[in-house]
């Protein structure tokens, strides 16, 4: 066998290895419905959720509960698919959190009730573009 | 009133820019294809179409920057991107914080690159003019504007506010031009987004140049002759994109809190990417020149470097990275353009390459082992693999949507954990390319066998092993996969420096470039070994109390809460926080709020008291001080070490009104390691809800507790007048004194009790470090006693996270090495080049 085709299997193999791993490392967007079955089965991997912050009537926010020490919180989510669900974070309240308008936690069911999210990530319309002038600056 | 002028020039100037860049392609390539009789004529025109561009592309950035800079708030841009208390560097971020200023840039750069080609190059220019032209057809198109139905070219960045929003208020009063900006984002705020995307920039626009040698290389059948021209400028474009990108991962560390430089974010991995195909590709070109080997490997990886700027822009201006990045733009409704434009090079580019594929020489000669070819060739290959490895999950939404397009249903997300994942790969990638640039650059400067080999690579190996061992030993470094990239790190840096050093001894410096670049790799491996692998938190709540007895309570909570002036250990140190600071304009440190009281005026104070600075004094009492961004709070924490005084770290935050708490980190640099920390949370005690009403009552003298404070109560005193208030005759004003102790720290507070006829007035005074506020309630002489209403808040706090980042200086060093050795790289090849050309031997 030349040495060209022995490199080109090898690149082959390499490039195998890198699509596996990366399929089974991916992770999945889920709702909080099939995320909790996934629990009940017995499977522990980080989903990602998308969602909103559960609001009430008047469109503020609610369920953003903070611990004494600053440190971590608990917050309500409502999936995209209408399920609303306890979040729990062990970090402090992200700077613009209550202003997200979607946010993204990666986690899992710690238990029936409670969602653990190791990440969020949010997605703020203010953040990069302005799109409504604000009354402020009228 | 409204300015319309400045913004019909510029997008008059876009215009013009566009039509003649496709006059400039026409042109050029007429000048290519025609006779030689011809030429001059074509040439002549041609090079005026460009001038004409290179004048409309510039009018394009000094309309758009006048703009920003005259504080023009009719302006969409401005209005979104600036506001009046920015100071002029900031105005510059300002600049670029747009997609669309970020396209000007670009412009700019390739404008300011075919000016140089034009002048550099002589039989170049055509062909190489040509893609130049329609380059820049494709990128101005982006900021073209123009609408024709639904169909959307460009986005204008001189489209006026009334246009771009729909406010009721234009429709009362159409001239409205808003007060002032909605400011640039905080995170822009910084020196290094000044001096960042410019350099960022100038490499994604570097990597059009070898790209444009070998397609007019192809086009033209010089299918060998591109490489010497092209190959400064590669490694032109590899330093200063390479620089672009240490200078995004040190703006993260110092700015972002992040945690650290890099975090595999989709953003950061766009741009990587094809960094390491184009240092492949170099690798490849020097082997060409080496061994006319290679040569379609190198077009293979030159034109992949350049469609990977496009897929890198694509990916993070379309909005397709939505769900999986935390920084990438939004979609303007620019990435079917953006599409098109990387699928219309990468279609000419295919077509050319596979047109004269089988023209293209190449070595029919199998690569020894013992040869230099083989070995970069197959570093070529790793360093392939390393991008792939990157590109493929990154791209996980783009497969996504093609699914999608296909009517399938895909949910496919990015791994939980990118850093543990992308690392896994990387770091084995990297151990291989430092150990193959150890033995690569033994074949690159001596013929070689296996013996000759060994006997060339025993000394500095050994060395190498003495080395590792002493660092794995003092460094603590017990993990076998960290034990193999010391090995391997040590094994290049003494590998290569023993060539540096036969190299400057026997010959000159200029051809020290290689070695120095790969010195440079192996110190940055080890020190992103360190600084990442054995980075520490130690900001651990050791307060050891329960809060509730959930189960998080077992969880490691990495952020400390720092109540102001109550120590709280972190590790060795003792940390206290005391209280906020403001950058004020002319004072070297930073001075405390309590000294600045609040105007109506943006980034004014009035002093409070006489603000000195080591004995210097520098505003006294009741001056007005400029303040440098009043958003800004600076949160003095001073560190101990049992009772000796060591440092004191400000970690900034911005409390900003449409984004929130934006938070900068602060560090304490020593040698051999970073003490990293940035404030996650903080009291906002601007609009606090105090809580219910206490009475107490109390004589002078007395002592009673305010929350925990322990009060005392010294005595009234009778005020003839009064700051701000206008005393009568017969009012009575008392003003009581008050002392509260917190820890080491004595608050004097002195509210004051006004008597007019049947009238009480009170002033109350109100400390909001505390979280006090106390009001004389009553007065009453029978008793000798005063009464106070007493409402609480809560103490100034912030909650930190210190991180320990060990050895991260060598990582910082050794990218200034590899710079270094770009540099000197660069200054060979573009001197070989200039020879050449200059003897008249190649253009």
């Amino acid at each position: 066998m030349k040495k060209g085709h022995l490199i080109g299997l090898g690149i082959i193999a390499v490039a195998i290895i890198i699509i596996v791993s990366m399929i089974g490392d991916a992770s999945t967007y889920e709702s909080f419905a099939t995320a909790k079955a996934m629990k009940m089965r017995g499977e522990d991997k980080p989903i990602h959720v998308v969602g909103e912050l559960k609001k009430n009537a008047g469109g503020m926010v609610e369920g953003i509960e903070v611990n004494p020490d600053k440190t971590s919180f608990y917050f309500m989510m409502v999936d995209n698919d209408g399920t609303e669900q306890k979040v729990f974070y062990n970090e402090p309240v992200p700077p613009d959190f209550a202003r997200a308008e979607q946010v993204v936690v990666i986690g899992s069911y710690k238990n029936e009730d409670l969602f653990v999210a190791d990440k969020i990530l949010m997605k703020c319309p203010s953040k990069y573009q302005e799109n409504e002038v604000s009354t402020a600056g009228m | 009133m409204i300015n319309t002028f400045i913004g019909n020039l510029g997008h008059f100037a876009v215009i013009l820019a566009f039509v003649s860049s496709l006059v400039t392609a026409f042109g050029y390539y007429q000048y290519t294809v025609v006779p030689e009789l011809e030429k001059k004529t074509w040439q002549r025109f041609s090079r005026l179409a460009f001038y004409v561009h290179s004048a409309a592309g510039i009018t394009i950035a000094l309309a758009l920057f006048e703009i920003i800079y005259s504080h023009r708030f009719e302006y969409f841009y401005a209005y979104s991107h600036s506001s009046k208390a920015l100071p002029v560097h900031y105005m510059i971020s300002s600049f670029w914080e747009g997609q669309e200023g970020s396209f000007i840039l670009w412009i700019v750069w390739n404008v300011l690159l075919g000016l140089v080609l034009i002048r550099t190059n002589k039989a170049w220019e055509g062909p190489v003019m040509v893609v130049f032209a329609l380059v820049q057809a494709f990128l101005v198109s982006m900021i073209l504007g123009v609408v024709i139905g639904d169909l959307k070219i460009g986005s204008s960045p001189f489209i006026l506010l009334r246009d771009a929003v729909s406010a009721p208020v234009f429709q009362i009063n159409p001239d409205f031009v808003p007060e002032d900006g909605t400011g640039l984002n905080p995170l822009l705020q910084n020196i290094w987004m000044v001096i960042h995307p410019p350099t960022l920039f100038l490499g994604y626009a570097t990597t059009l140049v070898p790209f444009a040698f070998l397609i007019g290389g192809l086009a033209t059948r010089k299918y060998t002759e591109w490489v010497r021209p092209a190959l400064p400028w590669a490694q032109f474009s590899a330093m200063v994109l390479g620089m672009g990108i240490i200078m995004g991962a040190y703006w993260a560390y110092v700015t972002l809190n992040f945690g650290g430089y890099w975090n595999w974010d989709p953003v950061e991995n766009a741009v990587y990417v094809p960094w390491l195909i184009l240092v492949a590709g170099i690798h490849t070109m020097i082997t060409f020149k080496k061994s006319s080997t290679a040569l379609k490997s190198s077009i293979v990886l030159i034109i992949a470097t350049f469609i990977l700027v496009l897929y890198a822009t694509f990916l993070v201006r379309s909005g397709v990275l939505g769900d999986s990045s935390v920084h990438s733009f939004t979609d303007l409704g620019l990435s079917g353009q953006l599409l098109i434009y990387m699928l219309f090079f990468l279609a000419v580019s295919v077509y050319l390459a596979a047109k004269h594929w089988k023209n293209i020489p190449s070595s029919e000669k199998e690569a020894s082992v013992y040869s230099r070819e083989f070995w970069i060739f197959i570093g070529a290959i790793t360093l392939a693999l390393m991008a792939f490895q990157v590109i493929l999950p990154t791209s996980i939404p783009v497969w996504n949507a093609i699914v999608e397009m296909f009517g399938g249903i895909s949910n496919m997300a990015p791994p939980a954990d990118q850093v543990g994942f992308y690392t896994k790969f990387q770091l084995w990638f990297a151990v291989v390319v430092a150990l193959l640039t150890a033995v690569g650059q033994f074949f690159w400067w001596n013929k070689m066998d296996a013996k000759a080999l060994r006997e060339a690579l025993v000394v500095p190996y050994v060395v190498a092993v003495i080395l590792s061992a002493i660092i794995i030993v003092l460094g603590k470094v017990y993990d076998i996969s960290y034990i193999v990239v010391v090995l391997a790190s040590t094994f290049t840096i003494v590998a290569n420096a023993t060539i540096l050093y036969r190299l400057v001894k026997k010959s000159t410096f200029k051809l020290a470039g290689g070695s120095l670049a790969h010195i440079g790799l192996g110190m940055i491996l080890i020190g992103v070994m360190f600084s990442s692998g054995y980075s520490q938190v130690i900001s651990f709540n050791m307060s050891g109390l329960t809060y509730s007895n959930s189960w998080e309570d077992e969880l490691n909570k990495e952020h400390v809460l720092l109540w102001i002036n109550k120590p709280t250990q972190i590790k060795e140190y003792t940390a206290i926080y005391r209280g906020r600071q403001k950058k004020v304009k002319g004072v070297p440190g930073l001075v405390n709020v309590n000294l600045l009281k609040s105007t109506d005026n943006v980034n004014e104070a009035i002093a409070l008291g006489d603000i000195v600075y080591r004995g210097k004094t520098y505003f006294q009492k009741g001056d007005r001080v400029p303040i440098v961004l009043e958003e800004n709070d600076y949160f003095q924490i001073d560190y101990y070490k049992g009772d000796e005084y060591q440092f004191t770290l400000n970690p900034m935050s911005q409390f900003n009104t449409s984004m929130g708490l934006i938070s900068s980190p602060d560090s304490r640099r020593f040698i051999d390691k970073d003490l990293y920390t940035f404030v996650s949370a903080i009291n906002d005690y601007e609009d606090p809800e105090w809580r219910e009403d206490e009475f107490f009552q109390v004589s002078p003298g007395e002592t009673f507790y305010i929350s925990d404070f322990v009060t005392e109560f010294q005595g009234g005193e009778v005020l003839n007048q009064i700051e701000g208030v206008d005393l009568r005759d017969g009012d009575v004003a008392v003003k009581a004194r008050l002392v509260v102790m917190d820890y080491d720290v004595e608050k004097v507070l002195e509210p004051i009790f006004i008597i007019r006829g049947n009238q009480v007035g009170k002033i109350p005074a109100i400390d909001n470090e505390l979280g006090v506020k106390v009001e004389i309630d009553n007065i009453l002489p029978e008793s000798n006693q005063f009464s106070f209403k007493v409402n609480r808040y809560q103490k100034d706090y912030v909650v930190l996270k210190a991180i320990i980042k060990p050895q991260i200086n060598i990582l910082w060093a050794g990218t200034i090495i590899m710079l270094f050795g770009f540099c000197v790289a660069i200054y060979r090849r573009y001197d070989e080049f200039r020879k050449m050309r200059d003897k008249g031997l190649e253009y």
